[in-house]
Formats: C-alpha cells, structure tokens, sequence
C-alpha cells in the first residue's frame, strides 16, 4: 500500500453500547474513521451522519437503458434492418414487445447496480481488504479511529468511559 | 434490550442464541468433515448425475428419436419436467424477494436455501429446452446478436423467446441477490478460517469488511433486487404460461393460465423447500432455526396458493362447460376421462385436496405430515404439467391423428439426471456455504429471539393483568 495509516479502533460486544458511544463521541466531536459491525445495524447511518445511498437512482438510470435498449433494438430490427411479417400482424407489434423490454430493463437495471455496488464498496473477486479484528464479522462492533487525526489519550478516554470491551491498534 | 414486537409473535431463533453461537452454529457445517449421511447421499446424487449426462450425450449423439416423442405428441417428459423445475425455482424468489418486501422475519431462516434451490432448479430447467431444440451447437442462434446470417434474427414475437429472455433474466438476477447475501457470510466463514481454506473464502468473500457504508449501501442494494425480482418471478412464470396460452390448443388457449401457473409455481416451489428443509435442518442440526413456526408459515403458503390453484382447475372445467366450445369441453372431458385420466386424479388428489388438509394446525405443525405432504406436492405439481401438455397434445383436432405417449428410458434417465444435479449441487452448497443466512439471523435475534420475544411477552401479560380499573373502562371508551 502506498500510504499506511495507524487506527486505534475499540470492540464492543452489543449494537446498543455502540450506538451509545457513536453519540458520544459525535458530542466530543471525534472525527470516527469508520464503523464496522457483523450485521446492518439500524440507527446507525444517521448517528454517523451516512447520506442515504444513491444506489438506487443508479437503478433507475439502468433500468430506463435496458428499456431503451429492449424496445429500440426490436423495432429497429423488426421495422428497418429486416422486417418480416409474422401471422399477418404488423411489423411493429408493441404489445409483443413489452416481455423482453420488461425483462431487460430488470436485467440491466439488476447487473448495473451490483456492479455498481461492487465498484464503489471497493469490493470484488480477488479483493483483499486488511481486517481489522476477525471476531467483527463475529459478534464484536468496532469503532475505528485514524491515529494521526485524533488526540490518543482523548480517544482512549472515550473508550474507557463507552465501556469498550478491548482497545487495540494497528497499522493498515 | 429488545425490539417492540407483538405479543403474538412466536421466536424464530430459539435456544437463547448470543451473537457467537450463532456463528458457531451456522458455521458448522461447513467447518466439519462431511457425515456419513452427506457421503452416501452426495454419492447417489452424483451418480444419478452421471447417469443423466450420458443418457443427455445419448439424446444428443442418436438424436430425438431416442426419445419416444412423436409427430402429434411433440413435447412430452422434456417440457414437462422444464415447467416443473422453473416453478420449483419460484419459491426461492418468493421466500428472498417478496418475503421482504412485506417485511416478514420468518424469511431469514430459510431465504438463503431456498435462493440456492431456485438457481439450482433454473439450471435443470434450462437444460430441457437446450436439449429439446435437437441442435444443441447452434443454440446461440437463440441470442440476438449481430451475425453473418443476414442478420437474420430471432422472432421477437415468440413467446419462445420471451421465455428465453425471462429464463436467462431469472437465473442470472436469482444469482446476483443470492450472493450478495452471501458475501458478508463468506467473510464470517473467512475470519474463522486458516490455511487453505481462509485464501479459499478469502476469493469469495471479495474483501468484505462490514464497514457501515457497506452495509448501508448492501442494504439499499438488496432491497431494490428484491423490488425488481418480485415482478421478475411473476413474469416468469407468466411468460412461462404464454408458452400455452399464446397458442391456439384447446386447454392451452385460455387467460387463466398466467395467475394459474405463477401460483402452482409457488405452490410447488414451497413444497420443495419445505422437503429441502426437514431434511436439511435436521441432518445439520438447525432445529433452533429452521423452528417449527417456520415450517407452519410456510405450510399457510402451501395451503394457500393450493387453494389457489384448486379453485384455477375448477374455474378451467367451468369455463370449458360455459364457452359451449365443443373443442374446449372434449380437451377436458378427455383430461378427466381420457387414456391419462388417472393424472389427472393423481393432480387433483395432491394438489387440491391433500393441502387441505393444512387447515388443521396440529398438521401444519407436524413434521412427519409435512414432509408427507410436500411430496404429495411435487408429485401432483409434476402430474398438472404433464396433463396440461401430453394429454392435451395426445388427442388433438383430428382423430385420425390421435396418438400415445410413454417416455422412453433416455427421457426418464434425463428427468432421473436433473435430480441428480439439483441434489449434487445442494449437497455441494451445504458444505460450502452457511445454509441459514447468518448476518440476517444476527439482524433479527433481538426482535425474534425466545428469550427476548419470551420476555416481551411476559410483560405484555404482567401489563395486561395488572392494568387499573379504571384505565381499562378507559380503553374501552376509546374503542
């Protein structure tokens, strides 16, 4: 890695005692580096101020491609490349269309976003990302602190007085 | 503390879990050597297997007319078993998609085998049809795409086609929502191991961390793929319905058929999970997950979409009588009463009248009915699909063209070989991945949990007893 950072980070054992400390530490006004937890935790995006994901505008966007894509691509096809007449009905029979432009649209919209969600989570095959402590996908919730952006003896304070179960730190 | 749930929930986690033994637990099974129970069976299902790819070559090597499908019957075991498998698929999108959208917790203890069993029971549809065109090596025709034939293109107004499209959209959507859900367990499963095994799960947990971004952005995610499969399932098998109702068949020529079929899907689907499941939970010991509440839920949904499809039969044999087309009334006066009239009472027997029996609770608690039942299911689910095509095809406009139909070994050995691969590949799955969807069971113990839900209970009762006259009349007066 280009650049190392140093992170103390504090587990705690319980979501409730998390939420707790994250309040607490938005009142000290401790810049947190990040959260993780073993499972989605409600009530934790707005205590960490997280704007509402955007994911599904994304959605729309590939869902309207896909529609555009389905239903253009037939009538290009069926009215200018190559038209043929099936059963006597018109070249551009519309209501035969609306399946496949239905299933593409949820197609496009459906692959768009999980790549989408993949790229910017920085996730992937073959991605590997440093774990920080190996019982957070466990049962222990972390919060984490970059080291050279905070007061340690603040954040330790904070800790001690949140009631995490361990404080450790590491270089990532 | 716990989460505010109502009094007549029961807990859908039980044996007092904390977050760790919900690991442990889920983790289990795939962090242990395999039992004698899972070798015998992964070496029955694997042979099964091998025994349906070659009787596949030998179809593919001889050509169709190794089946015993002839000139007026020209879909016969191959379609049937292809409709029964994509409605078995459809529970799992149920349980994932729908389930969700309705916020129902009880998913959790199921979803993620169920996902598995609809991309399993996809890919053993999707075989017949591959294997039905006769030309298996231009079946990229199918695609359209830019070629050096013209282009010449498919017929964007074959519901064929439209299958194609639904089918492929399905499989691969069902695939996406599935592992998403699984990656943050694959991380779990990833943290817990060493060696060969943490560079293995290590790949397929695609450098999952559970930051919170993460999992706000997985959330969003998996709730706009469950608000697209949910449309995605029906049309499926509403697609899969226009095969039939777009032709000019009687018994296939009828607007019944999309809600008809997309019920008797789920009906079927529901039935598999619900073999998939007793067996599952307790062969891998998962009895404080998969609980019974879950059984009896899915066993209403049983009942349910039975009922459903039982009421369809019904409305189809009144509609026949009521069009006063003599074609209509014969294709069903031939179903009940024709050379294959005893598929239609093994349908009618399993289909509508055994799930009635799930009015009684003490049955849809019952582990040993439920299993009889949802094999009851399957059975009747595969005799609706072969009275719709192969009794219908067998007499058709002409008598003098009417026919017979019996499979020949090649078209049983296929049928046989799905279940091969269906049972390979879920056997496969329960070694490798957490059959229960760890993350959302951590998600849910506090809302479902026995001793949270227990307690909450209590309460409520302690509440409920020691309410104050007076507050009571007052409560009353606000009603």
């Amino acid at each position: 890695m280009a650049h190392h950072k140093e992170v103390i980070y504090g587990l705690y054992n319980d979501e409730e005692d998390l939420l707790k400390a994250i309040k607490q530490a938005n009142t000290l006004q401790l810049p947190i580096m990040d959260v993780f937890t073993p499972f989605p935790v409600h009530g934790l995006d707005p205590a960490l101020h997280l704007t509402e994901s955007r994911l599904h505008r994304g959605g729309f966007v590939y869902g309207m491609l896909g529609l555009l894509t389905a239903f253009l691509g037939m009538t290009w096809i069926f009215t200018r490349d190559w038209p043929i007449i099936f059963g006597g009905k018109p070249y551009w029979s519309v209501p035969a269309f609306i399946p496949i432009t239905f299933e593409l649209t949820v197609l496009f919209a459906a692959w768009g976003m999980t790549i989408t969600f993949y790229i910017v989570c920085g996730l992937g095959p073959g991605v590997t990302n440093q774990v920080l402590d190996e019982r957070i996908t466990d049962d222990k919730f972390c919060i984490a602190f970059n080291k050279s952006e905070t007061d340690n003896s603040k954040v330790n304070d904070f800790f001690k007085s949140t009631g995490a179960a361990e404080v450790n730190s590491k270089v990532m | 503390m716990s989460v505010v749930v109502s009094p007549i929930r029961e807990p859908l986690v039980r044996g007092s879990k904390t977050y760790h033994q919900i690991t442990e637990d889920l983790c289990a099974a795939t962090e242990r050597a395999p039992s004698l129970a899972w070798t015998i069976a992964f070496i029955v299902a694997s042979s099964t297997l091998a025994f349906g790819v070659f009787c596949i070559c030998w179809t593919i090597w001889f050509g169709i007319g190794t089946w015993n499908l002839n000139r007026t019957v020209g879909w016969g075991w191959d379609i049937t078993n292809f409709v029964w498998w994509i409605g078995i698929g459809h529970a799992g999108t149920l349980i994932s998609a729908i389930l969700l959208l309705f916020r129902q917790k009880w998913r959790t203890g199921v979803n993620r085998a169920a996902e598995a069993m609809t991309i399993f029971a996809v890919i053993c549809a999707a075989l017949f049809p591959i294997i039905h065109v006769g030309r298996q090596w231009v079946v990229y025709f199918f695609f359209p795409y830019p070629n050096t034939r013209g282009p010449v293109w498919p017929n964007f107004n074959s519901p064929l086609l439209w299958d194609l499209f639904a089918i492929s959209t399905y499989f691969s959507v069902s695939l996406l929502f599935w592992y998403t859900g699984l990656v943050p367990d694959f991380a779990t499963v990833r943290d817990r191991a060493r060696g060969w095994r943490k560079k293995f799960y290590n790949i397929l947990s695609f450098g999952w961390t559970g930051s919170a971004k993460h999992w706000q952005r997985w959330e969003a995610l998996c709730l706009v793929l469950a608000g697209i499969s949910t449309p995605l399932v029906l049309s499926v098998h509403t697609i899969v319905s226009f095969d039939f109702a777009t032709s000019v068949i009687p018994g296939w020529h009828t607007t019944i058929f999309p809600p008809y079929f997309v019920a008797g899907a789920i009906f079927s689907g529901f039935a598999m999970v619900q073999t998939l499941m007793l067996i599952t939970r307790k062969v891998l010991k998962l009895e404080d997950y998969i609980t019974l509440e879950h059984i009896e839920s899915m066993n209403k949904v049983i009942l349910l979409t039975g009922t459903i499809v039982g009421v369809a039969y019904l409305t189809e044999l009144f509609i026949a009588w009521y069009s006063g087309y003599v074609y209509e009334q014969f294709a069903f006066f031939n179903r009940a009463l024709g050379p294959y009239w005893w598929s239609y009472f093994g349908m009618m027997a399993c289909n509508v009248l055994s799930p009635q029996l799930f009015w009684s609770k003490k049955i849809r608690r019952s582990i040993y009915w439920t299993f009889l039942m949802s094999i009851f299911v399957n059975i009747g689910m595969w005799f609706e699909r072969f009275v719709i095509i192969a009794t219908t095809l067998a007499r058709d406009y002409l008598p003098s063209s009417w026919s017979l139909y019996s499979p020949s070994w090649v078209e049983i050995g296929i049928f046989i070989g799905t279940l091969g691969i269906f049972f390979t590949f879920y056997l496969i799955f329960v070694r490798v991945a957490p059959v229960v969807a760890i993350a959302e069971i951590k998600h849910i113990l506090k809302a479902a949990g026995d001793q949270y839900v227990d307690k909450n209970n209590a309460a409520f009762k302690e509440a409920a007893l020691h309410l104050p006259a007076h507050e009571e009349e007052h409560a009353e007066a606000h009603h």
